[in-house]
């Protein structure tokens, strides 16, 4: 009886229109996907990105090189070398990340007293070569330069959390 | 003995002692900032609180509180603890949230106690006090606003290194510490108050956010800018030497450590010998280490042994001497002297040439007579030792040669040395008391050997101490004070010119073909003659390297493992922190590896076989670290007739002491020293 059931719905080719049904009824629903790179996803304000040096709003960079950061990292990614300015205080002369090495794990950023060194919102800096992941003092602050007003905004939304 | 019950063990301390040195002495640990074991009692800083039972309900500060017999103290209860809370509080008032730029952070007695007993929050809604800083000169930062008054500085360099050039000006909140009037610091141990500092009040100025602790790889040496053999901590990051820490020895240098080897470091990094060099047509040509040994072999082919020479210089280690002098006698020659500034040592005897009464001996004495020397600037540690001998018993000390603040009380009694015939023949006033002291001193500087009656003044120097009863079986009362680290090692391998050898002079004089420099810049290299071929060894381009036919790249005292004898006759040990830049090479290991060239290859290839050869040539060098005192049963003195000494005055030898060596005059901050030392009062910055 199953048999004959069986072969009655293949001729009437019943599997058919059921996959092409399932098929139909998807085609109206709403996207899961998103069209990267035109569109984007939401990202959380304690997402962990690309790094970034801030400044002071007077241009002051923040860094005071208490190396702190340096001494979290678990993958010893951070090197920096300092001494005094011409003014006396206590600056950095060499800030590298070594982003091959980065596990961004976000140590650094809870370790910075004054949110100097941040992982901002960006994930999108593949390089093409290998030395270009060697992150330095100049292409953090420029880093920081470029997002700050985004900076600012999430660490304002994650303060209540902190 | 008074026994004291301190949390429940019972300990038996010394009538007199205090609270908080028994509780030490029962191994519990009792947070102080103000209190240290070797500054006397200030009581100023009250974090130091127990609580003693049957006194008055309230906290004692046990830095000042002498012990009673059945004594019962608590330091770990509420009442403690909350007494130490409230006094942390009061110093966290006016103490600024800098931590991550202060330089003492990660090693700051202030952090870690507020670790125990600072609250999370500070209920201090007012200003901070706020305090210029002072200007100390180029040795001494300051960040006065970190200040927590518990004037150990002032204590130190009153005390200690005793230039009362600090102080304390009005009260409470308004104390500052500082010079009155502003000048550097005018004592050669200043560094050490950056040490005693628990806060970051003062820091270290070459040294300013250079590092942090926790970056440093720490590695035990000895110091070898003066004859001291201070025992000093190497902090190195990669291959840079970032500071220079002292080690406590009680022996030796207790805890402190003079500028000139605290911060001429920055010396090692500049005007370097990285590479040989050989010169040709009068000009120094970069080379490679087979060329440069190529051009020292061919020379040598065909020299007899009397023709060549070797002068050890002051920083050397034992090692590299005794290497030397290997591959000398190998080359059939005992033209070999490691005095290089003509001192008239006699190698003959050790206790001719050793600082027999020991360091620590110092403060068993009960007078001393310097001669030709002045140890303030000589060896600064070693000062501070005859200053403490001086404090506690009020010691006379007389001194021959020229007039200077030691930084204590001193009888001038002369600058010639025909005082020491005076003294021995009883005419004048000291030799009464010298005689009737039990245990006399006498310390012969090295400005009263390095010149052409040293002879005379050394052996009149021992008849003296011989007359006045220094010499007996339980004590030498006869010192030699040297100034150069090497100086006692070499003397120790006999470094000296063999029967038949040359001295420096005949040396440099034109008696040779062949000189080999070891280090050796003491000199004016204008008196090599115009013949003689000469290799430099050694790590800086100074006087010898300008000079060198031949340049070979050696080692500085942080870039070796190597063996110092101190003035004391002490071995010690000094181990590799860093290594040497470009080509340069251990020193040992290049007169190694030239000896194999020339095919009179060292008996040694490591440098444990080096070191037993050291110890067959001289037992001492078995005994690292410990040194044997021993009294004097032979009063046969030093060749020399003590009759004809000339009336030149008597100099030391260490005109300054910021620049005695290539290390120290490479250094910028110890050329900023001199700067300062020239100008007092310094302009306001």
């Amino acid at each position: 009886m199953a048999f004959l059931d069986r072969t009655a719905r293949s001729l009437v080719l019943g599997e058919l229109v059921a996959g092409m049904a399932l098929t139909l009824r998807y085609f109206f629903k709403p996207k899961v996907t998103i069209n990267y790179p035109y569109e984007k996803g939401p990202i959380s304000p304690r997402f962990k990105g690309e790094h970034a040096l801030r400044r002071y709003p007077n241009g002051e960079e923040r860094c005071i090189a208490c190396k702190l950061c340096e001494a979290i990292c678990p993958a010893q990614a951070i090197t920096i070398e300092a001494e005094p300015r011409d003014d006396g205080s206590r600056r950095t002369t060499r800030y590298d990340i070594d982003m091959t090495k980065c596990i961004y794990c976000g140590l650094c950023e809870e370790a910075c007293p004054v949110d100097a060194i941040v992982e901002g919102p960006n994930f999108e800096f593949a390089t093409e070569t290998r030395e270009e992941l060697m992150y330095n003092k100049d292409k953090l602050l420029a880093n920081g330069d470029r997002w700050e007003p985004e900076l600012a905004r999430r660490l304002e939304l994650d303060a209540p959390y902190r | 003995m008074p026994k004291v019950t301190i949390d429940g063990i019972v300990v038996e301390v010394a009538a007199g002692s205090t609270i908080l040195q028994a509780a030490e002495q029962a191994g519990i640990e009792i947070p102080r900032f103000c209190y240290h074991e070797r500054l006397s009692i200030a009581g100023n800083c009250r974090m130091c609180l127990v609580e003693v039972e049957k006194t008055p309900p309230k906290p004692i500060a046990s830095c000042g509180y002498p012990v009673a017999d059945g004594m019962v103290v608590h330091t770990d209860s509420p009442m403690v603890r909350k007494g130490r809370r409230g006094v942390m509080e009061f110093l966290l008032i006016n103490h600024p949230l800098d931590c991550p730029i202060c330089d003492q952070g990660g090693e700051c007695d202030l952090q870690d106690q507020a670790m125990g007993f600072g609250a999370d929050h500070s209920r201090y809604d007012e200003n901070k006090r706020a305090v210029p800083d002072k200007n100390l000169g180029p040795l001494v930062k300051t960040s006065m606003n970190r200040c927590i008054h518990c004037t150990r500085c002032i204590r130190f360099i009153t005390e200690v290194a005793g230039v009362p050039d600090l102080g304390a000006t009005a009260r409470g909140e308004h104390m500052e510490v500082g010079t009155y009037v502003e000048k550097a610091l005018g004592s050669e141990l200043s560094g050490n108050i950056i040490d005693l500092c628990p806060v970051g009040a003062l820091t270290s100025k070459p040294y300013a956010f250079v590092a942090r602790p926790w970056e440093l790889q720490k590695v035990d040496s000895i110091d070898v800018l003066d004859a001291v053999g201070t025992n000093i901590r190497i902090d190195a990051r990669g291959t840079e030497v970032l500071r220079i820490l002292p080690r406590i020895n009680e022996d030796v240098n207790e805890e402190w450590l003079g500028d000139k080897s605290r911060f001429a470091l920055d010396g090692l990094k500049r005007r370097r010998l990285d590479r040989p060099w050989v010169r040709e047509n009068g000009k120094l040509r970069a080379a490679t280490w087979d060329q440069a040994f190529d051009a020292i072999a061919t020379k040598l082919k065909g020299l007899s042994g009397d023709r060549i020479g070797a002068i050890a210089g002051d920083l050397v280690d034992a090692e590299s001497v005794l290497a030397l002098k290997d591959l000398l006698a190998s080359l059939g020659s005992t033209n070999v002297d490691c005095r290089q500034d003509g001192a008239r040592l006699d190698a003959s005897r050790r206790d001719f040439y050793c600082f027999n009464t020991s360091i620590a001996g110092i403060e068993e004495a009960d007078a001393i007579l310097i001669v030709g020397s002045n140890p303030r600037k000589e060896a600064p540690v070693l000062n501070a030792r005859i200053r403490k001998a001086w404090a506690a018993s009020g010691l006379p000390v007389a001194v021959i040669g020229s007039e200077t603040d030691l930084t204590y009380p001193v009888l001038h009694l002369g600058t010639g040395p025909s005082v020491l015939t005076d003294l021995h023949s009883g005419s004048n006033a000291f030799a009464t008391i010298l005689a009737n002291a039990k245990k006399p001193m006498i310390i012969v500087g090295q400005g009263a050997l390095a010149r052409p009656d040293g002879t005379a003044i050394l052996a009149a120097a021992w008849r003296l101490a011989a007359h006045v009863g220094a010499l007996s079986f339980d004590w030498h009362g006869f010192n030699i004070l040297h100034t150069a680290a090497g100086r006692v090692g070499a003397l120790d391998l006999g470094f000296v010119p063999g029967p038949n050898g040359k001295g420096v002079d005949a040396m440099l004089d034109g008696g040779l073909d062949l000189l080999w420099l070891l280090g050796a810049d003491g000199f004016d290299s204008a008196r090599i003659a115009a013949g003689t071929f000469v290799v430099y060894q050694g790590h800086h381009g100074d006087a010898g390297a300008q000079r060198a036919d031949v340049i070979l790249p050696g080692a500085a005292y942080t870039e070796k493992s190597g063996t110092y004898v101190n003035t004391e006759g002490r071995a010690q040990r000094g181990f590799k922190a860093v290594y040497p830049p470009g080509e340069a090479r251990e020193d040992w290991t290049i007169l190694r590896a030239f000896s194999a060239i020339i095919g009179k290859t060292l008996p040694y290839d490591t440098i444990e076989a080096l070191r037993a050869r050291m110890e067959q040539i001289n037992p001492v060098f078995g005994r690292v670290g410990f040194m044997p005192r021993f009294g004097c049963s032979d009063h046969t003195g030093p060749a020399g007739d003590p009759s004809v000494l000339s009336d030149a005055p008597l100099v030391s030898t260490v005109p300054n002491y910021y620049a005695t060596d290539p290390i120290s005059r490479a250094s910028p901050t110890m050329a900023a020293c001199i700067e300062a030392q020239s100008q007092p009062a310094l302009a306001a910055e």
